[in-house]
């Protein structure tokens, strides 16, 4: 057996580096494998996230040889020779060695107005599969955060964090725009409140989902095509002067909606 | 230095998977003031790992269905050791909490008029799993959790509990934990408690459970007075992947076997045609024409054996490979490969695809998978009056996994999601109920607060001990050899003593590196005493019960005792009990079933 | 609900990040990509521009009636020096009609939610690959005027659409020559081809994918949507593709006309 370098970064708020860690390699391993070995052997307190070990649940995110991925969904042999830089999400605030403050994620959360559908008739709702696929892209989401963590929107310009809810909640508010039994109009506050003209629509939360989630083909730009619908539209805009209607409320926009 | 946060709420509720998220929203709704504490980051529990779906008998695929077909699947399922009352109140509600989802926007897959579609498992006569494709867990905790965020639920989150409070009346008073990523302390006053904290399957080698499994809610129930029943009934499900070695234990969902998979040795034989029970005889196809035929037509011929209940279909693929039989790593071939279209398996079962294609670097388009059994649900738990969760303690409700009784001794696939449901509906219920008809402050005992602090915070004072990954290491060697799916007298017995060996080396602990923030030394050193607390129920209860039953198997009693049936195995401790405490086993009677339902098993026989 | 009722939760600000304070820890050829964007944009830039403003003659090929899609459709001056029938309406027109043809395509093009994310990333560096620092201390994305223009996407499609049908009856009249009879030579096929990758690249559009159905909430409801929106998205997920194979072929069927209209190569008869 061969022996794998493991360049690590160590340390909390107040600093850190990166540190070598020398382990024999053993086969078809993940990189979690690595981690969860070291921990048992060299660095017991060595800081990571885990749950599922199987790519489910999101917790193992981190960046490996700089790009961010899932540790438990890496295997080893599929990275190139030599030593492997593991590093905390770059994007939140650090805890401890490899895991970070997501907290951002969770307030992101917090601010989608609710899914809010008509009464449920007896014996639940009738929906047709072609009406839930969209949706269900969206809900395989596991919350890694990847994608937010590798959003330049706020991995380089932090101040953005205020307004912007990033990949992972487009997807949620596309989501529920696509749910064929909402009844909110959530495109206003998107484009107003959440950010979503800050996505230059350049695709590295995409290229990051473990879940291969189409995230800006199918939910950000259809988002800007419905911000477009609702706001920018200039022979819309036109045609709200001419007449003098305002834009639908959403209740409006509800009613006449099938 | 008395120095921890404090915080005060009507209802505490300990884990954040289905069952507590659920308790949560019923008991928010019933305006009370709420939080979920959970170690992980919420919408991280094992819930989200659950693949295949949750059973209710909605009739929407098969209208035959209804819930005494249900309750009777359950029951027969379990082996009859259920808690009726449990088993009758989940088939009768699950499909109103299933529907319940989709009102906070859930998602299920449809059937061609627009209903919810239903899929087949082990031991359900019917088509009867609401899924979305293999991620139901994932849809069933994101939804609650975005309905429990919506209502502004409080959550406290990778906020690890380690103790259960009890007043000088007895009656539950909060909690003390500490926040993972900070090191620091924090306390809970509570009018009640409700335990969701899931499994235990983290103590055995080959499990599909994550790091949480470690028991933690069915320890500190019964150090805190509460009695825990049947530890021993433990289900190992029959399809974990085998290979590569660092996934061992991680599951393959039975929606494989359900959607047309079937399990061949390393003759290409479908062994399970030789492993059919006779209680199970009549329903079970006994050619592999009539089986195929069954997947399209449920009235065509009978249910293939691959869908047998996992216990059974679990103690044959172990047959099969001491027999020499296996596949090359030590499992057999479950394959769907042959069977199905490529497109039909990466629409139906998407997750396994990738799971197999990046883990193992498998297509399972096109190759058979290796399965072998791995640990992966406990049936026993926390004893609970059925219809409000209510435990001995006062104050103290129970639901989800760590809960006992509702699924027996070996639970049915899908049956554990919708026990989430229903069951942390009736928690919330109950714990409003009680709180109802509760007066007086709470106050908590500054010196039992400071005294757990101090127990948790040894392992950093020692100048020399063990380390503590190598006990975990060791009690999961310990507990897949001797209190594995197959058990013996005497390794039973090895067992309770070795186990006792380990809590030695557990007292003398050491956490190298001083700093608490995010230190998984020290969170595995504060897991150590529920696991090993569990550990030895499992193991006791093993002992006790000789007979072999659902989740548990004697070899040295291979058949079911009648006298056996009609007991559960409860274990308990005084309150203030812990891991070095003694463990009492007591045999205590079933709850008797009444005549009107018992009826339904006559006339199937 | 409206706007305002939405709770703005706090985001706490400033906290240390981790790993190391450099621009980027990847180790493979993350360059390559945006390389290649720059170099062949600016490629197709420099000729484009050259073909416009300079490439004046030999955009037209009687003999096989071959126009250069730069120059289509014809009006002005240059029309008649160059024997393209055109509309005698634009005849003042004294400069290369490509001027302000190529605003639509250009405009098209510019609006392109792939060429945007291509360009973004290449020529703009923000970011120039994933988990590599932005070039941009300042980031505003397309709140802010210019780039809040990038919304009306959607009306230079159907600019395009007009240019597609332009290309399209081209296309078909490089069929009839002048000399009487319907003829096809590499020429009309290279015309044709020009024209198919146009509309491909126009019909994978996101702006038609959300006009074709993508809008509407219940495809159940709307079966003709679904049917229209069913077509477009497969097609949708090859538009980079589309959009690259377009633009070479756009200059390269410009460069062909050329060179068989100055004589340099001979436009092969196929019958
Ligand atoms: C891989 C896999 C697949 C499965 N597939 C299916 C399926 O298809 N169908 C089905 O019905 N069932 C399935 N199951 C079983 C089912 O998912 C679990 O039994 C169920 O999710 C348990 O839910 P729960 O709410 O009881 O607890 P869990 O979801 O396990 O949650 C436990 C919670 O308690 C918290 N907690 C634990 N200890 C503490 C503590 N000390 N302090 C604070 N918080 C604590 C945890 O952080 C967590 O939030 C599967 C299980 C696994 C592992
Ligand atoms: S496409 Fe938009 S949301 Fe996605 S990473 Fe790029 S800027 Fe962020
Ligand atoms: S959308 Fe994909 S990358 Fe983003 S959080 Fe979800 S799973 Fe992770
Ligand atoms: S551990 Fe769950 S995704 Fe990696
Ligand atoms: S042309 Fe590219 S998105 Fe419209």
């Amino acid at each position: 057996m061969t022996d794998l370098t493991m360049r690590i970064w160590r340390g909390d708020e107040n600093g850190g580096e990166l540190v070598d860690y020398t382990i024999e390699s053993q086969e078809n391993e993940v990189v979690l494998d690595v981690i969860h070995r070291l921990q048992a052997t060299q660095i017991p307190d060595l800081a990571c996230r885990w749950n599922c070990k199987a790519g489910k649940c999101g917790s193992c995110s981190a960046e490996i040889n700089g790009m961010p991925r899932l540790m438990c969904m890496t295997r080893m042999d599929q990275l190139p020779q030599g030593p492997v830089t593991i590093t905390p999400m770059r994007t939140f605030p650090i805890i401890r060695d490899l895991v970070t403050d997501v907290s951002f994620n969770y307030e992101m959360a917090k601010r989608v107005p609710a899914f809010n559908p008509p009464p449920m008739p007896e014996g639940g709702y009738r929906m047709q599969q072609i009406d839930v696929e969209r949706g269900q892209e969206f809900r395989k989401c596991i919350e890694c955060f990847m994608c937010q963590n590798v959003c330049h929107v706020i991995r380089d310009h932090e101040e953005n964090k205020v307004n912007y809810a990033g990949p992972r909640f487009f997807i949620r508010y596309a989501e529920l725009e696509m749910h064929p039994l909402d009844t909110n109009d959530r495109r206003e506050l998107v484009r107003e409140k959440m950010g979503l003209g800050l996505c230059n629509i350049t695709k590295c939360c995409t290229e990051v989902c473990p879940e291969h989630i189409k995230i800006t083909d199918n939910a950000i730009i259809p988002l800007k095509e419905r911000a477009v619908d609702a706001h920018y539209d200039p022979v819309a805009w036109l045609g709200r002067k001419i007449t003098g209607r305002k834009k639908r409320t959403a209740d409006e926009a509800a009613a006449d909606r099938p | 230095m008395a120095d921890y946060e404090h915080h005060s709420y009507d209802v505490i509720i300990i884990g954040a998977g289905g069952a507590g998220l659920r308790a949560a929203i019923e008991a928010k709704q019933r305006g009370l003031n709420v939080a979920i504490i959970c170690k992980s980051l919420l919408g991280k529990a094992h819930t989200v790992m659950a693949e295949g779906g949750v059973a209710a008998a909605m009739g929407n695929v098969y209208e035959e269905d209804n819930w005494q077909v249900h309750f009777r699947d359950t029951m027969r399922g379990g082996k009859m050791l259920n808690n009726w009352r449990m088993a009758q109140l989940h088939a009768q509600e699950s499909p109103d909490r299933v529907l319940e989802l989709e009102q906070w926007g859930a998602l299920f897959d449809r059937t061609k008029d627009g209903k919810i579609t239903q899929r087949d498992f082990g031991g359900h006569r019917y088509a009867r799993l609401a899924h979305v494709g293999d991620r139901t867990g994932l849809e069933l905790i994101r939804t609650l959790q975005q309905k429990a965020v919506s209502m502004d639920i409080d959550v406290f989150m990778e906020c690890k509990v380690l103790r259960l409070l009890r007043d000088d009346q007895g009656a539950i008073s909060g909690a003390v934990g500490y926040w993972r990523p900070t090191g620091e302390f924090i306390t809970f006053s509570a009018k009640s408690v409700i335990l969701a904290t899931g499994g235990v399957g983290k103590s055995w080698k080959y499990t599909s459970n994550s790091w949480e499994g470690t028991g933690d809610g069915h320890a500190m129930a019964m150090w805190a007075g509460a009695d825990l029943i049947d530890m021993e009934c433990i289900q190992f499900h029959p399809t974990g992947m085998v290979w590569p070695l660092s996934v061992r234990g991680i599951l393959v969902t039975e929606g494989v076997r359900g959607d047309g998979g079937v399990l061949r040795n390393s003759e290409q034989k479908r062994f399970m045609f030789d492993y059919i029970a006779d209680m199970f005889k009549a329903e079970t196809a006994s050619s592999e024409e009539e089986a195929d035929k069954w997947y399209d037509d449920h009235t065509a011929g009978r249910r293939p054996p691959e869908l047998l209940p996992r216990d059974e279909v679990a103690r044959a693929i172990n047959t099969e490979v001491k027999a020499g039989r296996g596949s090359p790593h030590g499992g057999v071939f479950l394959d769907i490969a042959s069977r199905r279209s490529a497109e039909f398996i990466r629409r139906r079962l998407p997750s396994m695809y990738h799971q197999f294609m990046e883990l193992a670097g498998v297509d399972i388009t096109t190759t058979a998978m290796e399965v072998g059994p791995t640990c992966h649900y406990i049936m026993g738990g926390v004893r609970v009056d059925a219809d409000t969760t209510a435990t001995a303690i006062p104050g103290l409700f129970a639901a989800g996994e760590v809960a006992g009784g509702m699924h027996g001794s070996n639970r049915l696939g899908g049956n554990s999601l919708s026990d989430l449901i229903v069951f942390g509906r009736r928690a919330g219920m109950g714990a409003a109920d009680y709180i109802e008809g509760r007066s007086g402050d709470i106050t908590l005992d500054a010196a039992q607060v400071q005294a757990i602090i101090n127990e948790s915070l040894v392992p950093f004072s020692r100048e020399e001990g063990e380390n503590p990954y190598d006990i975990q290491r060791d009690l999961q060697e310990l507990m897949q050899s001797n209190v594995g799916i197959i058990r013996t007298g005497s390794e039973l017995d090895e067992a309770v003593v070795k186990l006792e060996e380990l809590k030695e080396r557990a007292n003398n602990v050491i956490v190298k590196g001083n700093t608490r923030v995010y230190n998984p030394a020290w969170n595995l050193a504060t897991d150590l005493p529920a696991m090993l607390t569990v550990s030895t129920c499992a193991a006791l209860g093993a002992q006790a019960r000789k007979e072999s039953r659902g989740g548990h198997t004697r070899e040295d009693f291979p058949k079911p005792d009648a006298a056996f049936g009609k007991v559960n195995m409860v274990l308990s401790q005084e309150n203030g009990g812990g891991m070095n405490a003694p463990v009492k086993v007591d045999p205590q009677p079933i709850l008797e079933m009444p005549d009107d339902l018992k009826v339904l098993f006559e006339e199937a026989k | 609900m409206a706007v305002d009722d939405v709770t703005i939760t706090e985001v706490k600000l400033g906290g240390r990040r981790g790993g190391p304070d450099v621009p980027t820890l990847r180790t493979d050829k993350w360059w390559k990509l945006p390389l290649t964007t720059v170099v062949v944009l600016s490629a197709f830039v420099v000729y484009a521009t050259w073909a416009a403003f300079l490439g004046t003659s030999n955009f037209f090929y009687e003999a096989h009636n071959l126009l250069s899609p730069f120059y289509s459709p014809c009006f002005g001056h240059i029309c008649q020096t160059n024997n393209v029938t055109s509309s005698p309406f634009l005849d003042w027109w004294k400069f290369s009609p490509a001027l302000i043809i190529l605003v639509f395509p250009l405009g098209f093009r510019m609006t392109c939610y792939y060429y945007r994310k291509a360009y973004y990333r290449s020529f703009w560096r923000s970011p120039v690959a994933c988990a590599v620092q932005d070039a941009h201390t300042k980031y505003t994305g397309e709140t802010k005027a210019p780039l809040i223009i990038q919304n009306i996407h959607r009306y230079f499609f159907y600019f395009g659409l007009v240019f597609n049908v332009l290309l399209t009856v081209d296309a078909v009249q490089a069929f009839i020559w002048p000399g009487g009879g319907v003829h096809m030579s590499i020429g009309t096929l290279v015309l044709c081809l020009n024209a198919s990758l146009l509309w491909l690249y126009s019909l994978s559009c996101h702006a038609c994918r959300h006009m074709c159905g993508g809008q509407v909430r219940n495809f159940s409801q709307h079966p003709i949507r679904h049917k229209l929106w069913k077509f477009v998205t497969p097609l949708n997920a090859k538009h980079m593709q589309f959009a690259w194979m377009s633009l070479v072929v756009v200059a390269l069927t410009d460069v062909y006309v050329r060179l068989v209209a100055s004589g340099t190569i001979t436009d092969l008869k196929i019958f």
